[in-house]
């Protein structure tokens, strides 16, 4: 029962980085088209950047986590939108898909050249011991990060559905053209995606790389996760991506021990395979409106 | 304005000359690097037939490409002559390809890019995992080299002709093959799967064709790779190759029977040209295919006809198949 | 005169919405036969179940006694019956030529003959017939993408007649077509007609090509057969006339 819960809570964690990761690109999807496959690199770089400005910059660690959050949201937001994006976007999904994947080497090589290859340890901003609950044995980090990815999630959910801003996006993501035509100023709202994206990543970023440390190859089996956990959540729903990233971090940390380690990421695989051919609209999806 | 016939017949006896005195004036390192050209390029034939011909998207070649590569590394090491492995691993890869195909049947683009990753990350676990087949981590060494009717390949010279002598018969092969109706069918269901059904192509077999064989092409490369490296493990099959096979495909030019050339010729040969920017090449090399594909999708080869006859319509051939010319 | 294509019965619904209620009509051999109705009037939609393009809420249809329903569309070129779409539907990267040779090559053996079988799958002289006959020489080895509009319209429809049909389904074939093409295509059509026997249901909007071409009209209204005749018949039908004006 002990390892239970605590298992429960390592998956729930995990699963909460998925969630913030796989609800950016479920976003980015419904409003642009956009999939983007660097989007685990995304998730690895932000953590670079906070380390770059303390080694650099010698500034503090709260001021470098602010650093790092404003350059991610430049870089993996506004730049990623109007210089990958924007000029190809218009060719078609694959030429993206093909663009993105070059971005994703891009960044995994810069970081390895330009910072280091080695595993670099990254501050965390919260205590590191443990608590006892019954007699289970709890990560604080774990729980945590699950409250600050709760609180980022709560927080997300409220701006998209009960401010102005966040409804306009909603309509920009169900129908562009309509959105358009009601005056709703779809670039920005579009750029707005991109800049959530670039938060939603940052944040991911400083909550798994204290656990994980900083590497340039974190972003392989992260955003690989990521697309799995949207599309069996329901790749037209930001509900979606926040059900599989939770239910993929639960199952991935209950797979690897009580079935087998060597295969847990297979479980996630095998998911997405029924999921994708059985409902592709994913467990808490609608069925795609938009034909593709 | 087409380049007249001559010219092309010229050009392309220049280039089979290039490719056989090429190995004379290069140390063994580069002459391993053109074999690996070589069996690059028909992995690619094989993905482009695939994407580029039938329009369907797989991130899974490199699943196949492994498939080969082991089957012919458990096959060798056990005294079996190279042959067997090439008949057992196409048909292998020929059967499992046309069942990822059954995927492709219900949906497209993106999602068949997901299940193609899933399919090719799980064959990643499986040869990675399963030390009892395949050593797992540890890799199978001592790959011999065949001996092809007395003729040993063993000294890098020689297996690169062997190289080359199995990329002509793919590449003679391929050409036949894209030229019979069967190209012509596949070409239909990548412009218009609506309006081919409807002139009786049978979209749901073209379909599985154009998995298998393609995937088959991956095995193929697969049997070649493993006596060139000789020694492989599950890491140089992993999602990195299907990645990087893709891309010399769109760099190349989807669906130009040239293509894939090309393009292997870029990602294989590229990182040795600029091997002067150290660790540089892979971040030039992902720059470039980010510029290349905003500004030319067709790739290369695409670029090359836009610039030789600016005044035709250049249609991106890697674009998803469009409703014709009258969509609102 | 034989029926070639019996239609019993036909509905299909989305949703809430009846697009087709209770269609029954017969096709005979050798007729011209217009589909006409207002917009919304289901006219699309019964081709696309007949064609097997989509399935049909109900009822069956049958060619040649044979049931049909649902058949895939492939399945159904095969036997013997084509059709056009009313948005342009050619391989715009194929010559015309190869357009045509793609048309009717999946009509000949099987997969595999035609694998082992000549590149043109001996159909270059059907082809050049079809260019002949549908007046497009002018443009046989351009890509199909690049011709005129009116042009890749006769493409369409010598697409249609390459594996030898019996029976086509034309969309709105005159939409779009400048008046000379229109007059040309009427006049192919009714040529091909004569000379292979060929049946056609037409849809169409354009009235005066649906009158001069058709031997016989259907008129469709929000999903019924309000009415069925002789073009002079039709034209001065009252029903007709209202659904197109509304009440």
């Amino acid at each position: 029962m002990a390892d239970f819960l605590q298992l429960l809570v390592a998956g729930l964690a995990t699963g909460g980085i998925y969630a913030l990761a796989a609800i950016g690109f479920v976003l980015l999807w419904q409003t642009s088209q956009t999939i983007n496959f660097a989007q685990g690199e995304f998730v690895m770089v932000p953590a670079f950047f906070v380390l770059a400005a303390m080694k650099l910059g010698g500034v503090s660690f709260p001021v470098a986590m602010l650093i790092g959050l404003a350059v991610s949201l430049l870089v993996l937001g506004l730049l990623f939108k109007r210089l990958v994006v924007d000029p190809v976007i218009r060719h078609g999904v694959l030429p993206l898909v093909i663009s993105t994947i070059a971005l994703a080497i891009f960044l995994k090589e810069a970081v390895k050249e330009f910072y280091a290859a080695d595993a670099q340890p990254f501050p965390a901003a919260w205590a590191t011991t443990n608590l006892a609950i019954g007699s289970a044995v709890v990560s604080a980090q774990n729980l945590v990060i699950i409250l600050v990815a709760v609180v980022a999630v709560g927080l997300l959910q409220y701006f998209l559905n009960a401010t102005r801003t966040g409804r306009r996006m909603q309509a920009t993501a169900q129908n562009p053209g309509l959105a358009r035509i009601l005056g709703i100023p779809v670039e920005r709202m579009i750029l707005y995606t991109f800049l959530i994206n670039a938060a939603l990543v940052a944040l991911a970023s400083f909550l798994v790389s204290p656990i994980y440390l900083a590497k340039f190859t974190n972003g392989e089996t992260l955003g690989l996760v990521a697309f799995v956990a949207a599309i069996v959540g329901g790749f037209n729903q930001v509900r979606g991506a926040i059900v599989g990233g939770l239910l993929l971090g639960v199952i991935d940390n209950f797979v690897a021990a009580y079935l087998s380690a060597q295969y847990r990421a297979a479980i996630p695989l095998f998911l997405l395979i029924v999921v994708i051919l059985v409902r592709p609209q994913g467990l808490v999806g609608r069925a795609e409106e938009r034909t593709v | 304005m087409k380049i007249p016939h001559r010219a092309r017949v010229v050009a392309g006896a220049a280039a089979v000359a290039l490719l056989v005195a090429a190995p004379f004036g290069l140390k063994p390192y580069g002459i391993y690097l053109l074999s690996l050209w070589a069996v690059m390029t028909i992995a690619a034939i094989g993905l482009n037939l695939t994407l580029g011909y039938a329009g369907q998207i797989s991130l899974a070649q490199a699943a196949f490409v492994g498939i080969g590569a082991y089957t012919a590394a458990l096959l060798t090491t056990q005294g079996w002559p190279l042959w067997t492995a090439f008949v057992l691993a196409t048909a292998l890869s020929f059967v499992i390809g046309w069942l990822l195909g059954y995927p492709a049947l219900r949906v497209q683009h993106h999602y068949l890019a997901f299940v193609t990753l899933s399919f090719a990350t799980l064959v990643f676990l499986i040869l990675r995992n399963e030390e009892w087949l395949t050593k797992g981590v540890y890799g199978i060494t001592g790959i011999p080299r065949p001996s092809v009717l007395g003729w040993s390949t063993q000294a890098p010279v020689d297996f690169y002709f062997f190289c080359l002598g199995v990329l002509a018969l793919v590449s003679a092969a391929t050409w036949w093959l894209i030229r019979s109706p069967w190209g012509r069918a596949f070409t239909a269901l990548r412009e218009n799967p609506i309006r081919a059904s409807s002139v009786g192509v049978d979209t749901r077999r073209y379909t599985l064709m154009a998995f298998a064989i393609g995937s088959a092409l991956g095995g193929i490369a697969g049997v070649l790779y493993a006596p060139l490296v000789q020694f492989i493990e599950p890491t140089a099959f992993a999602l990195a190759l299907s990645f990087s096979l893709l891309l010399m495909v769109i760099v190349g030019g989807a669906g130009y029977f040239l293509g894939p050339f090309l393009g292997a010729a870029v990602s294989v040969l590229l990182p040795e040209w600029l091997r002067f920017t150290e660790g540089l090449y892979l971040i030039l090399y992902a720059l470039f295919v980010m510029v290349l594909v905003a500004v030319c999708p067709s790739g290369l080869i695409g670029l090359a006809e836009r610039l030789r006859k600016p005044a035709s319509i250049a249609l991106p051939e890697s674009a998803p198949p469009r409703d014709g010319n009258g969509s609102p | 005169m034989a029926a070639i294509l019996e239609v019993r019965n036909l509905a299909k619904s989305f949703g809430g919405i009846n697009a087709v209620t209770d269609v029954s009509f017969d096709v005979y051999e050798g007729e011209i036969l217009g589909l006409i109705g207002p917009n919304g009037s289901g006219k699309s939609t019964l081709f696309n179940c007949i064609l097997g393009q989509l399935a049909p809420s109900a009822g069956e249809v049958r060619v040649d006694g044979r049931p049909i329903t649902g058949m895939r569309p492939c399945d159904l070129n095969r036997l013997g019956i084509g059709r056009t779409f009313q948005l342009l539907q050619v391989f715009p990267q194929l010559s015309v030529r190869e357009n045509l040779i793609l048309a009717g090559q999946e009509h000949l053996g099987s997969m595999w003959s035609r694998l082992a079988g000549p590149r043109d799958a001996g159909l270059t002289a059907a082809a050049n017939r079809m260019i002949e006959f549908f007046r497009l020489s002018a443009v046989v080895e351009e890509r199909a993408g690049a011709l005129s509009y009116g042009q890749q319209k006769l493409l369409d429809v010598a697409m249609a007649f390459m594996a030898g049909p019996r029976l086509v389904l034309l969309d709105e074939p005159a939409g779009g077509v400048n008046p000379t093409m229109l007059a040309g295509l009427r006049e192919r059509l009714r040529a091909i007609n004569a000379a292979e026997k060929a049946t056609f249901v037409v849809i169409e909007h354009n009235m005066e090509f649906v009158m001069s071409l058709c031997t016989r009209i259907l008129v469709l209204a929000e999903g019924r057969i309000i009415a069925e005749g002789a073009p002079e018949a039709i034209r001065g039908n009252r029903d007709v006339i209202e659904a197109y004006l509304g009440r």
